[in-house]
């Protein structure tokens, strides 16, 4: 117990000390997370809406294995991306491992399946009238996506979360194709991972719970933005 | 006349049943042409096809003599408006949803902003611009509907029974202002409806469908007062007994 609570004490004087270490792996996981979860919305959404709106062979094959991708274990990811991008690998010219370029792409390959099945089942709830409506009104495809994107922002939005909280608690890919190296590729789950195997549970417990804060600020965000839907759409 | 839209050997199947197959549509400048039948005749679907809202596995829409291929079909679906049974709308307020359409045709925010306020003015529904349009009763948001549709200012305008999910009061008043909106636009519609009422009050000329085919097109007068099949010839005297019943009940 007082091991926990000599964590939350270490954690609150990092935050308010602005420790330097601290602030620059925060700051580093929220980049490569962010750019990742970007990057795998990229992929995703226009993905999503093909998937969603027509109707092709294969098309539930294809559903099932992004739901399937839901739940790749990232030790896994870790090693196909590791391999891929090994110096004597077929992308090894391109001298990525151990950078955070190597992450970012390990974590892309984790959120794009959990993000696209999310932003599929998003879209496909979006009433098929209501498409119709949208064609009468003579959209292009590109509004069309846009406008079922916007009628279904908010489970959009939380399939961002979803994907975004997936790459940023995992370890075993970032510690994989990152090396965990101090100053360069450290997060703060390997950063956690480094600090319990040398003991230093303090320490690790302070990581945590900065890793906790971040994960709370992004459910906050979402949960402000779904109770201002529901205002909206009452009026009141 | 001249003849605005063509539908030329039109057929449509679904799972190798046959939905439609009509040979010859077209609409005059500026006439208003009702499609009758009973539930399942295949109103709705010949309404997509010449809305250019669904493919046909066979046959071709002309738009003003021009034959409307693959790449034209969205510039030519922006000269046309469709109001359907059940108002939707998206996640918005009426006034942004009546704007949608002239947004989506590249007119700037405010100028769409006017324009959907003056049609809200004329559908008398002035007082709902800022209202949640999901929030809307259905006679409202069938007057929304409209007051979308005519915004767009189409040169055809499609209308898939927008009065049959009305109350009786409400259909009435509905009826009268879109009937008062029509005449002064002299906007060229294609109707489709189960109710010969309607097409007697509206219509100029009339297509009458059954299991997806044409079995008589003419006047309405003349529908009414010579059909041609007896399938046609119950059909009316069921309306006319529905409507003695609906006399005698009120």
């Amino acid at each position: 117990m007082d091991t926990i609570f000599e964590g939350l004490k270490k954690a609150i004087v990092m935050l308010v000390t602005l420790d330097a270490d601290i602030y620059r792996i925060t700051l580093f996981t929220l980049k490569v997370s962010g750019l990742a979860t970007l990057i795998s919305l990229a992929i995703s959404l226009p993905a999503a809406f093909f998937i969603a709106i027509k109707e092709f062979p294969g098309k539930n094959f294809l559903i099932s294995l992004a739901n399937l991708g839901m739940g790749l274990p990232p030790t896994v990811v870790g090693l196909w991306v590791c391999l891929l991008l090994w110096r004597s690998g077929p992308l090894g010219r391109l001298r990525l491992i151990y950078t955070p370029t190597a992450i970012v792409i390990a974590q892309t390959v984790i959120a794009t399946p959990v993000i696209l099945a999310l932003v599929t089942a998003a879209l496909q709830q979006v009433d098929k009238k209501l498409r119709l409506h949208i064609m009468s009104l003579g959209a292009t495809p590109l509004q069309m996506l846009f406008l079922m994107a916007k009628e279904a922002r908010y489970s959009i939005l939380a399939a961002v979360i979803a994907g975004f909280g997936a790459i940023v608690s995992e370890v075993g890919a970032s510690m994989m194709v990152g090396g965990n190296i101090a100053g360069y590729t450290r997060v703060l789950t390997t950063a956690i991972v480094l600090e319990t195997s040398k003991g230093n549970f303090e320490d690790a417990l302070a990581l945590s719970f900065i890793l906790l804060l971040m994960a709370y600020l992004g459910t906050m965000a979402l949960t402000y933005l779904q109770q201002r839907r529901h205002e909206d759409e009452y009026g009141n | 006349m001249n003849t605005v839209i063509e539908g030329k050997d039109i057929m449509v199947r679904i799972r190798g049943k046959e939905l439609l197959d009509v040979k010859k549509i077209g609409l005059k400048k500026g006439e208003i042409f009702a499609v009758i039948g009973p539930n399942g005749a295949g109103k709705s679907t010949l309404l997509r096809v010449m809305a250019l809202l669904q493919v046909p596995q066979r046959g071709e829409i002309y738009f003003k003599g021009e034959k409307i291929t693959q790449k034209e079909r969205i510039r030519i679906r922006r000269k046309m408006a469709v109001v359907f049974q059940e108002p939707l709308f998206l996640n918005d307020t009426v006034i942004e949803n009546i704007a949608l359409g002239l947004r989506i045709r590249g007119i700037k925010h405010r100028e769409a902003i006017e324009r959907a306020k003056y049609w809200l003015e004329r559908f008398k529904v002035e007082k709902l611009s800022n209202r949640w349009a999901r929030s809307l009763s259905g006679g409202e948001a069938q007057r929304v509907s409209l007051a979308r549709a005519f915004a767009l200012e189409p040169e055809v305008l499609f209308l898939d029974e927008p009065f049959s999910n009305l109350d009786v009061f409400i259909r009435e008043s509905l009826i009268a202002d879109f009937f008062e909106v029509l005449k002064t636009t002299g906007i060229t519609t294609f109707f489709i409806t189960h109710d010969l009422e309607e097409v007697m009050l509206f219509a100029n000329r009339v297509m009458v469908l059954m299991g997806g085919k044409v079995v008589q097109e003419g006047t309405p007068q003349e529908l009414l007062e010579n059909p041609k099949t007896d399938e046609l010839k119950r059909f009316i005297q069921a309306w006319e007994r529905f409507k003695f019943k609906m006399l005698r009940m009120l």
